[in-house]
C-alpha cells in the first residue's frame, strides 16, 4: 500500500480522496483536508470580491494541489477561458473541466467537454474532465489528451451514490487512464464501493458539507477510500451464482 | 465608461495596476482579463483601459 500512488500526468499522490470545496466555509476546509487526508482540493474561478478578505488560498495547507474547475461554463469556449484565468492565478496546470447547460440536473455536456479537453490539453493543461459515464465519450477524451476521466455517480449534490455503477465499471475496465468517480457520492460506503470496483480515486463535497460533523465525516471517507482500495488491490472474494459454500470443513456436528 | 466586473465605471485612461489597487484587490490573488484576453501581471502597469473596454478581475473561491 505504501507504494500505491495515484498518478495523474506524472504527478504522484498518496491520497485517493479528492475534496470538493464548494459548500462549506473556508475555515472548515483546512480541517476537512486534514481529516480526509486529501492532497487535491477543487476551487472555482469567480469575479474577485474586495469586501471579503478571506481567500481560499489562505486555507489550503502546503503540499495540497489546487484543482481549479471550470464550473459556470456552459460551453467549451467558456471553459477554456476560465481555465486560462485559473492558470494565470498561478496554481499550476491542473484543471477540472466541468461544462453544464442543463441547470435542473446539472448534467455535464459530454460533447463540449471533449472539445474543451482537446484545446486545453494542447495548451499544456493537465485536464481532468467531468463527464457522464459513456464509453465512447471516454475514448474521445483519451484521444483529446485527458489526464483522467471523471464520471459522475449520480447528479451533483444529490448524495444518491452509484446510480451509474455499471457504466463506471465499463470505463474502469476499458479506459487506460485513472477513473475518478466524481459527484453524487453521498456516504463512505459508496466511496468504498467505487474504490473496490477499481476507481483510481473518489471526489466528494456535499457528502461532507451536509454531514452532521464535517471533520468526523472527512475521516470516515478517508478510511472508506483506503479500505476500498485495499480490497481492490487484494482482489475481491468470488460470488456464488447459486447455493452456498461452507467456510469450514465441519458441516455437521459430531455426526459420521 | 469602462465595464469592470459587470459595473460601469468612469475609469478610462487608468492602467490595470491602478484599477486593481484602487478597487482594493490583492494583486497576487487576482487574474485580469481585458476584453476577454488575459493581461499578464507584468503588463498591469502599462496597459491602459479606454472607453468601451470590459475588464474582469477574478480570483479563486470554494467550488466544485
Amino acid at each position: 500500500m505504501e507504494n500505491d500512488k495515484l498518478v495523474i500526468a506524472g504527478h504522484e499522490f498518496s491520497s485517493r480522496f479528492i475534496l470538493g470545496s464548494g459548500k462549506y466555509s473556508l475555515s472548515l476546509i483546512e480541517a476537512a483536508v486534514k481529516y480526509a487526508g486529501a492532497e487535491i482540493i477543487t476551487c472555482a474561478v469567480r469575479r474577485a470580491n474586495t469586501k471579503e478578505h478571506e481567500n481560499i488560498l489562505d486555507f489550503i495547507p502546503k503540499g495540497v494541489t489546487l484543482l481549479p474547475n471550470t464550473s459556470g461554463a456552459r460551453n467549451a469556449d467558456e471553459a477554456v477561458r476560465i481555465a486560462r484565468l485559473a492558470r494565470e492565478l498561478g496554481c499550476g496546470d491542473f484543471v477540472k473541466v466541468e461544462i453544464m447547460r442543463d441547470t435542473k440536473y446539472l448534467l455535464p455536456d459530454n460533447a463540449e467537454t471533449i472539445r474543451a479537453t482537446e484545446i486545453l490539453a494542447k495548451e499544456g493543461f493537465i485536464v481532468m474532465p467531468y463527464m457522464y459515464p459513456d464509453l465512447n465519450t471516454a475514448r474521445d477524451l483519451v484521444n483529446a489528451g485527458a489526464a483522467t476521466v471523471m464520471p459522475l455517480a449520480s447528479p451533483i449534490g444529490s448524495n444518491k451514490g452509484l446510480a451509474t455503477r455499471d457504466f463506471i465499471q465499463i470505463l474502469i475496465d476499458e479506459i487506460d487512464l485513472p477513473i475518478i468517480v466524481d459527484a453524487g457520492i453521498g456516504r463512505p460506503s459508496q466511496a468504498c464501493e467505487a474504490m473496490e470496483m477499481g476507481a483510481a480515486a473518489v471526489m466528494s463535497n456535499t457528502a461532507l458539507a451536509t454531514a452532521g460533523d464535517l471533520p468526523t465525516m472527512a475521516e470516515a471517507f478517508r478510511k472508506a477510500v483506503e479500505a476500498g482500495r485495499q480490497a481492490y488491490l487484494s482482489g475481491l472474494g468470488r460470488v456464488l451464482v447459486r447455493g452456498a459454500s461452507p467456510s469450514d470443513t465441519l458441516t455437521g456436528f459430531l455426526r459420521d | 465608461m469602462v465595464k469592470i466586473n459587470g459595473t460601469m465605471q468612469d475609469a478610462a485612461g487608468k492602467t490595470i495596476a491602478q484599477l486593481v489597487e484602487e478597487g482594493g484587490y490583492q494583486p497576487t490573488r487576482v487574474a485580469v482579463e481585458l476584453n476577454e484576453e488575459i493581461v499578464p501581471k507584468a503588463g498591469y502597469s502599462d496597459t491602459v483601459v479606454k472607453d468601451g473596454d470590459s475588464v474582469e478581475i477574478v480570483g479563486f473561491v470554494g467550488g466544485g
